[in-house]
């Protein structure tokens, strides 16, 4: 993988296909282990979704962004959409007892437990979605960790 | 891969044969219908065999509970067979494998039912 690729995608569920199917290439290709590589990938297919269904809302005239970059230290996966911004404080935990029956509510806890460090910046034209992933070792990229 | 689901009775108890992905859209719908359309027809005691089910997301994890909630609300019940080690780590870190009644044994799991 160069050191940043990006693409420019349609609201639509072939979209969430695609982010997935690229970040589990990204990932195999950067040396990442087979449950790291599943952990990143069903990630980035649960932002993705957020993104097309709960951000965009489907609309055609709107785009989602995802980009990958390899930093020394990370795997740094971005996505964007053209939504009206997530309320951050409106996300119950799905863990708590009353939600544990719920039928949705859980893309952001999995991306949470799947990846090191998740930041979501809603903004009145969009929300941003980074999901970042350590390097590791010698088994990851070219980076080793003295 | 798709979703595909398969259906067979064993001794009054509905088993579905569940293979390939449960994620939003496709996957997630045709397990939906498939539970409603058995409930609708009388089978409640219902297995989802999960066994070549490789992957699945936080949509098709909300059918599962859907599945699980809307035979429960219709005096049925709803077991879970075989789990991949990939859909067990799931449902173990969102807390649902004690609330569901999960098994490994298909006939354990028929004779299960009340």
């Amino acid at each position: 993988m160069e050191q940043q690729v990006s693409y420019t995608l349609d609201s639509t569920l072939d979209t969430v296909d695609h982010a997935e199917e690229s970040a589990t290439r990204i990932a195999t290709e950067l040396g990442f282990a087979e449950d790291e590589v599943m952990q990143i990938s069903m990630a980035v297919r649960e932002g993705a979704v957020n993104a097309v269904l709960h951000g965009n809302k489907y609309a055609p005239d709107k785009k989602v962004t995802l980009a990958f970059e390899r930093t020394p230290e990370d795997l740094v996966i971005t996505i964007r959409d053209q939504g009206p911004g997530i309320d951050l404080s409106g996300i119950p935990n799905p863990l708590a007892p009353e939600n544990l029956l719920k039928t949705s509510g859980r893309g952001i806890f999995l991306m949470r437990s799947f990846m090191d460090a998740v930041e979501i910046r809603p903004s009145q034209t969009g929300t941003e979605v980074k999901l970042i992933k350590h390097v590791r070792g010698s088994s990851a990229g070219n980076k080793e960790r003295s | 891969m798709s979703m595909k689901l398969s259906i067979r009775q064993v001794d009054g108890v509905t088993i579905v044969d569940c293979s390939g992905r449960i994620t939003l859209g496709e996957g997630s719908v045709t397990l939906r219908d498939t539970v409603r359309d058995l409930l609708a027809k009388g089978n409640k005691k219902i297995i989802l065999n999960l066994g070549d089910v490789n992957y699945i997301d936080s949509s098709g994890i909300g059918e599962l509970v859907s599945a699980f909630t809307t035979t429960k609300n219709q005096g049925g019940e709803l077991k879970l067979l075989h789990l991949t080690k990939k859909v067990h780590d799931l449902l173990q870190i969102t807390k649902l494998y004690t609330v569901f009644d999960v098994k490994d044994d298909e006939a354990a799991a028929v004779k299960g039912f009340k």
